[in-house]
């Protein structure tokens, strides 16, 4: 008996270690991030050029183009995953096509990100001869994301109760009628939480835009999408390693601005699940 | 006779559910079907809006006859025939909508967008199920706030606004307590003077009660078929009379 509760002991003490131990790195970041980034940060540095070489002045042109970017992998990204992930849930028989698809898509979550930018140079930049662009870097990013924002819409639509479907059919409504009337606005929050967790992630991604669409400096804003663009994680990587001489607050007042706008959307994506979450009845 | 079965055979798979079942179900009556757990009174139900197609795998022989129309037919309509034969589920299952999107949810995927058409056609529905007067000043409220009855009945108004003629019920009562089965019951013998109702019940003193016709399942096969008055009190197999006597089941 005593045996017993001491193995409980351990086996709880050793949980709840592993547990904390998660949140020491996540505070850490945070807090170095907040003190050594906070000092640096102004609506000056927020809203102006970069001025002597970056070593000076505000980051404003790389989070204009960070958020053309994610704009433009959502524009891409939403609605062919959305349609591809009601297709395969809705209406895919289950045959071997179907199957490679699913196959292919699990390996496109499995490529790691530098393929994803080598990939966008050869396709988009070269061949297509979109050039260095945010045209090819959303679209990289957007590829990248697809995986991600489809398996997140098929478990939100696998989520809909099936008694939904039975009802609808059975009052003579069509698979897509189904779709469109009873399944999608049930499945919604689920697809905008997945999504918006998506677009956190493509806004720190710094390999697919490596080759796509950074541009080292450029001191004014992008005119068109077939424009390069600064953009925040490469923004970053250039200020710690390639130009000598940036002071801290500049590099980690860049940081905060990124984890601040991951930060953001992470949080609405939250409130959108829990809101939801509060509704659901069923 | 609204739906007559002849030969009627269906298979999941390997497995046959339904065997040689022939059935002929009147118009304005309550056509009750029991039958142990299994025994495929469900499985017969569903063939009549075929929604057994939902189901990978099921395959049927025999026919189907809806007022001249094949139901088995795979160039039938399925959208026309399930408008034509409704269904009410076992466990109540409004959408998590308004009690009025609830109502109009055939309508308004049907196209109907009209507001007034709707708003009558909610006002019909829901007074034939008794719940008009009770829900008038609440139609915006969200179908899952109503007590379990009421649900049910909003199910059952939900299917006759798309103005079904057939009423198939799958357990309607059987998530009710008995004072709410008490009154749907009631309702349903209301409905039976302007629509066809086949139910399927594992309570065999509901189907004595509400009943006209009966017909008794086990594995598959339709042990008999009858007026209810005669499969309970003189019925012709001996397995029925085992079942309604309670020596079986």
């Amino acid at each position: 008996m005593r045996d017993t509760n001491r193995t409980q002991r351990i086996a709880f003490a050793c949980l709840q270690a592993a547990t904390i131990l998660i949140v020491i790195p996540v505070a850490l970041i945070v807090l170095l991030v907040l003190f050594r980034g906070l000092p640096g940060l102004s609506l000056e540095f927020i809203f102006s050029m970069p001025r002597e070489g970056m070593r000076a002045g505000g980051i404003f042109p790389a989070i204009v183009g960070t958020t053309y970017l994610v704009l433009g992998a959502a524009v891409f990204s939403i609605p062919l995953g959305i349609l591809a992930a009601i297709y395969l849930n809705e209406y895919a028989p289950k045959s071997r096509l179907t199957r490679l698809i699913e196959l292919a898509i699990i390996n496109l979550a499995g490529v790691p990100s530098i393929v994803y930018g080598l990939f966008g140079l050869g396709l988009f930049v070269i061949f297509l001869n979109f050039g260095s662009s945010i045209l090819a870097g959303s679209l990289t990013l957007a590829i990248e994301g697809l995986p991600v924002i489809i398996t997140a819409t098929r478990e939100a639509l696998g989520a809909v109760p099936r008694s939904f479907r039975e009802v609808s059919y059975s009052l003579g409504a069509s698979r897509w009628q189904t779709v469109r009337h009873v399944v999608l606005p049930n499945a919604v929050p689920g697809i905008m939480t997945g999504t918006i967790l998506e677009l956190s992630r493509a806004a720190g991604e710094t390999a697919p835009i490596l080759f796509t669409v950074a541009a080292f400096y450029l001191p004014r804003l992008p005119q068109s999408v077939y424009d390069q663009a600064m953009a925040l994680p490469y923004h970053i990587y250039v200020l710690s390693t390639q130009v000598p001489g940036v002071s801290v607050k500049i590099q980690y007042g860049t940081v905060l601005v990124l984890v601040g706008m991951i930060f953001i959307l992470n949080v609405i994506a939250a409130y959108i699940r829990a809101r939801f979450r509060k509704r659901k009845t069923w | 006779m609204i739906i007559k079965t002849n030969k009627l055979n269906l298979w999941y798979g390997a497995f046959q559910a339904l065997i040689d079942v022939d059935l002929a179900i009147e118009r304005n009556r309550i056509t009750a079907l029991i039958g142990p757990s299994g025994c495929g009174k469900s499985t017969l139900l569903r063939v009549f809006n075929r929604m057994n197609d939902l189901i990978e795998g099921v395959r049927m022989s025999g026919s189907v006859n809806f007022e001249g129309k094949e139901i088995l037919d795979h160039e039938i309509d399925l959208i026309t025939l399930r408008k034509r034969i409704g269904m009410v589920f076992q466990r109540p299952n409004p959408f998590p909508l308004s009690v009025f999107e609830n109502v109009v949810y055939g309508l308004r995927v049907h196209g109907e967008k009209n507001k007034q058409v709707l708003a009558e056609a909610a006002e019909k529905s829901l007074s034939a199920v008794l719940l008009f007067d009770e829900l008038k000043d609440k139609l915006s409220m969200n179908a899952l706030g109503l007590s379990l009855e009421q649900q049910q009945r909003l199910c059952i108004a939900r299917l006759l606004s798309v103005t079904p003629e057939v009423l198939l019920m799958d357990e309607p009562c059987s998530a009710l307590d008995p004072f709410a089965t008490m009154k749907i019951e009631e309702l349903m013998i209301e409905l039976k003077k302007q629509y066809t109702i086949v139910i399927v019940t594992h309570n065999m003193q509901q189907a004595a009660r509400i009943s006209d016709d009966c017909g008794y399942l086990l594995l598959g096969e339709l042990v008999e078929f009858a007026d209810t008055k005669k499969i309970f009190t003189t019925p012709a197999d001996k397995r029925t009379e085992d079942y309604i006597t309670g020596r079986f089941g």
